[in-house]
C-alpha cells in the first residue's frame, strides 16, 4: 500500500550475493515516488475505494433502529448484531428477496453458457476456415459493437410482444446472448488466432476434419480464453439493469436482484437496513466470483474490448 | 434415406476416422464419404432454417403476425423448480441443437469448407441480424416519427432535443459526464498504479481499488446513497451519511447531496470514477509493467527520478494504453444509466441521454423521442469507437 520499500534484511548478511530480481525492483522502486506524500496518498485512494462498501456492509448487519438514528461509525458507541435484515429482505411478506436471487441465478447461467458456445464457433470459421468474404464479415461483426444496446430495446420488445414471449425467461436470455456476441467473438478470435498455425496444420495432415480439430486442439488450449470472457459475461448479465428492466421489469417472476434492489432504492429509499441487506446479497456473488478468479478477469479486460 | 444406403450399419464415430486414415490423401483434409443419415439430418436442418429465416421476415415485415400459444410452462414459470427446469430444458435444447450442427457438418458427405463455415457462423449471423442489426435500423426509422410510430414528422424530434429545456439539461449532463468521468478515473488509475508498483502490498492494494468493478452500478449507487444520505440539521438527530458527518465534523450544515442541482451532477459522477479506476488502474498496471527494464535503468543513470521519472518515462510510454483506457471509460460513461437510475431516478436535473431514453420510451411512451435519443447516444459513440479501435491496435504490442 505504500511505496516504501521493505528493509532489504538479507542484505547486511549476505552482502556479496547478487540481489534478486524482486529485490531489484523493489530497490529501484525507491527511486520513484517514493515521498511521505506518495505513500499518503495511496492510502488515502485506497481508503476512500473500501469505506464505502464497509460502511454499508456494516450497516446491513446493525438493528433497524440503530442505523436509522446514528452512523456506522458510532458502532463502538451503539454495538448490536443482528440478521433480521437479511431476514427480512429474504423471506419477509413483500419483498421476497429469495426470488429475485433464483431468477438472478436462472438469468445468468444461460446467458453466459449459451453465447460463449456461438461465439466459439464463429471465432473458430473467422480464424481457420477459408471461405469467401470471411475479412469483410469479420469487421462487421466487429463494427456491430459500437451499436449502443439502447438503440435496440423498442423493436426487440415489440418483436417479442408480437411472438407471445414478452415477459418470459426466453426473451432475457437471447438478448443476452445477443448483445454479448459482437465481443465474444472479437475476444475469442484474438485468443484463437494467438494459437500456432502448425498445430492446427498437423491436426489436418493427420486427416482430423473441423469439428475435431475444434474440439480436440483447440478447445482444450482456449480454456483460460473462455474462463476470462465467461467471468466477463457473468458479471455483466448479473450486475445488468437495463436489459432487465426492459425485457422482465415488469414480472416479478422474473426480475433480477439488480432489478428489485433499484427499486427498493426508489420507492423505499429511507429503510436503510433493507437497502443494506439486499445491497449485500446482490453483491456477494459476483464478489466471490470475482475474487477466485479474478486472474482470469483480468486477462480478459487486458485483452481489450467495449461492451454495449 | 436409409433405405437405399448400403453403408447404414457403419455409421457410427469410428467410421468416418478409419475411412479419413486410410484412403483420404494429406492434402485433402475434408472426408470424401460421409453417411448419408447425416447428410439428411443437415438437410433437414438447413431446411428448418430457410423456413425459419422466411417465417421471421414474414413477421418483421408485417406480412403475417405470429400467432402462437405457447404453453404456459414454456413463457410463465412462477416456483423455483419450475424456473431451473425451464432453465435446464433451455440449455439442453440449445446443446442438443449445437450437436446436431457439429455432427451434421461432420459427418454428412460432401460438406465443403464454406458450408462448414456457414454452419459455424449462421446461429450467430441470425441472431445478430434479429437483434442488433433490424432492431437498430428500426430505431432510425422510428426517430423520425411521431410518439405512436404513427405519422412521419421529419426531424422534429431532434429539433426538441436541441431546442427544449430539459433536453438541454440532459445533453450538458452527459457534455460533463464524459467530459470528467474519463479523465479523473484515468488520473486516478494511472497515479495508484505507479504508487503501488513493485510495493509489498501491490497485490492487496490493486484488489480494494478493483473491487467495485465487481459490484453492480446499482450495487454501487447504493453504497453511495448512503454515504450521501441526508438528516436535517436539528437538535438530538445525528446524521448516518458519512459524508454529511464529515461536514458537520468540519463545522459546516448538512447538506443535500443528491437533491441540489447543479453540483449534485458531480456527485453521481464520483461513484462512476469510483468504479472505473480499477479498470483504468488495472490496464495502466500492466502497460507500466510491459515498459523494457533497460528504458528505466538508462532514465536512472541520466539522474532522472520521481516525478521526472513519471512525467518522461512512464507516461510516454504507455501512452497508448492511456488511450484506450480513456475512450473506453468514455463510451461506459456515455451509456451511464444504472447509477442515475438508481440514485435520483434522472430527478433533480440529473438526467443524462441514456436514462433520459429510457424515461421517454417506457415511462413517457414517447417511442419517436426514445429513439431519437438512442440515436444520437450511437452517433456520439461512433467516433469514439473508432478512435479506440485504431489505438487498440497500435497499443497490441504494449499489452
Amino acid at each position: 500500500m505504500t511505496t516504501t520499500t521493505p528493509p532489504p534484511p538479507p542484505a547486511p548478511t549476505a552482502g556479496p550475493k547478487k540481489l534478486s530480481r524482486a529485490e531489484q525492483r523493489a530497490a529501484e522502486a525507491k527511486t520513484k515516488l517514493s515521498s511521505p506524500w506518495a505513500s499518503g496518498l495511496a492510502i488515502a485512494i485506497a481508503i476512500l475505494w473500501t469505506v464505502p462498501t464497509f460502511g454499508l456492509l456494516l450497516s446491513s448487519f446493525r438493528p433497524e433502529a440503530e442505523i436509522k438514528s446514528n452512523g456506522w461509525w458510532t458502532i463502538w458507541r451503539n454495538p448490536g448484531f443482528t440478521l433480521d435484515s437479511y431476514d427480512e429482505v429474504l423471506y419477509g411478506g413483500s419483498t421476497q428477496f429469495s426470488t429475485f436471487f433464483i431468477n438472478s441465478i436462472v438469468i445468468t447461467l444461460p446467458a453466459v453458457i449459451i453465447p460463449i458456445t456461438l461465439a466459439l464457433l464463429a471465432a473458430y470459421a473467422f480464424a481457420w476456415i477459408e471461405f469467401p468474404y470471411r475479412d469483410l464479415l469479420f469487421v462487421a461483426v466487429f463494427a456491430l459493437q459500437i451499436v449502443p444496446i439502447q438503440v435496440t430495446l423498442i423493436p426487440l420488445l415489440s418483436e417479442y410482444v408480437k411472438w407471445g414471449f414478452a415477459g418470459s425467461f426466453w426473451t432475457v436470455w437471447l438478448s443476452h446472448s445477443i448483445f454479448a456476441l459482437p465481443l465474444a467473438i472479437f475476444l475469442l478470435h484474438n485468443f484463437m488466432k494467438d494459437i500456432p498455425a502448425s498445430l492446427i496444420e498437423a491436426a489436418r495432415v493427420d486427416g482430423a476434419g473441423h469439428v475435431k480439430i475444434f474440439f480436440l486442439v483447440l478447445l482444450p488450449l482456449l480454456v483460460p480464453a473462455i474462463a476470462a470472457f465467461g467471468i466477463f459475461q457473468f458479471l455483466w448479465v448479473w450486475n445488468d439493469l437495463l436489459v432487465a428492466l426492459t425485457f422482465a421489469g415488469g414480472t416479478p417472476n422474473v426480475a433480477p436482484l439488480t432489478v428489485r434492489v433499484a427499486e427498493l432504492a426508489g420507492s423505499r429509499g429511507t429503510e436503510w437496513h433493507l437497502l443494506a441487506a439486499g445491497a449485500a446479497i446482490s453483491i456477494v456473488v459476483p464478489l466471490i466470483v470475482f475474487l477466485s478468479l479474478q486472474r482470469y478477469f483480468v486477462r480478459g479486460l487486458l485483452a481489450g474490448g467495449v461492451k454495449g | 434415406m436409409s433405405d437405399n444406403d448400403p453403408d447404414r450399419p457403419d455409421v457410427g464415430s469410428g467410421s468416418t476416422a478409419t475411412a479419413l486414415r486410410e484412403d483420404v490423401p494429406v492434402a485433402a483434409p475434408r472426408p470424401k464419404e460421409g453417411s448419408p443419415v447425416w447428410t439428411g439430418v443437415l438437410v433437414a436442418l438447413g431446411a428448418v432454417t430457410v423456413i425459419g429465416i422466411l417465417v421471421v421476415v414474414a413477421s418483421l415485415a408485417g406480412l403475417w403476425t405470429p400467432e402462437f400459444d405457447w404453453p404456459s410452462w414454456l413463457v410463465s414459470s412462477v416456483t423455483a423448480v419450475e424456473k431451473f427446469g425451464l432453465m435446464f430444458f433451455a440449455i439442453i435444447l440449445f446443446v442438443v441443437v449445437m450437436s446436431l450442427i457439429l455432427l451434421a457438418v461432420d459427418r454428412a458427405r460432401g460438406v465443403r469448407n464454406w458450408m462448414v463455415a456457414l454452419a459455424f457462423l449462421a446461429p450467430m449471423g441470425l441472431m445478430l441480424v434479429f437483434g442488433l442489426i433490424y432492431p437498430g435500423l428500426r430505431t432510425m426509422r422510428e426517430s423520425f416519427f411521431d410518439r405512436t410510430s404513427t405519422n412521419y414528422v421529419g426531424f422534429d424530434n431532434y429539433a426538441t432535443l436541441f431546442t427544449e429545456d430539459i433536453f438541454q439539461t440532459v445533453l450538458r449532463n452527459t457534455a460533463i459526464w464524459v467530459f470528467i468521468v474519463p479523465i479523473v478515473a484515468t488520473l486516478i488509475g494511472l497515479v495508484y498504479a505507479v504508487l503501488v508498483d513493485r510495493t509489498r502490498f501491490e497485490a492487496l492494494a490493486k484488489g480494494l481499488i478493483f473491487l467495485p468493478m465487481a459490484i453492480s452500478m446499482v450495487g454501487a449507487s447504493i453504497i453511495w446513497k448512503f454515504v450521501y444520505e441526508y438528516r436535517p440539521d436539528q437538535e438530538g438527530v445525528e446524521q448516518i451519511g458519512l459524508a454529511n458527518q464529515l461536514l458537520v465534523w468540519a463545522g459546516r450544515e448538512p447538506y443535500q447531496f443528491l437533491i441540489t442541482s447543479p453540483l449534485n451532477t458531480f456527485f453521481l459522477i464520483v461513484v462512476m470514477i469510483w468504479i472505473q479506476s480499477g479498470f483504468a488502474m488495472t490496464v495502466l498496471s500492466a502497460a507500466i509493467k510491459a515498459i523494457p527494464d533497460d528504458i528505466v535503468e538508462a532514465a536512472r543513470i541520466d539522474g532522472v527520478s520521481g516525478l521526472g521519472m513519471f512525467r518522461y518515462v512512464t507516461v510516454p510510454s504507455i501512452r497508448p494504453a492511456l488511450v484506450v483506457v480513456l475512450t473506453t471509460i468514455s463510451i461506459t460513461t456515455l451509456k451511464v444509466f444504472d447509477i442515475v437510475r438508481t440514485m435520483t431516478g434522472g430527478n433533480f436535473n440529473t438526467s443524462v441521454v441514456a436514462n433520459e431514453f429510457y424515461t421517454q420510451s417506457f415511462r413517457q411512451f414517447n417511442v419517436g423521442l426514445g429513439a431519437a435519443l438512442a440515436v444520437v447516444l450511437f452517433v456520439l459513440v461512433i467516433p469514439i469507437v473508432v478512435y479506440n479501435v485504431r489505438q487498440l491496435r497500435l497499443s497490441e504490442d504494449v499489452r
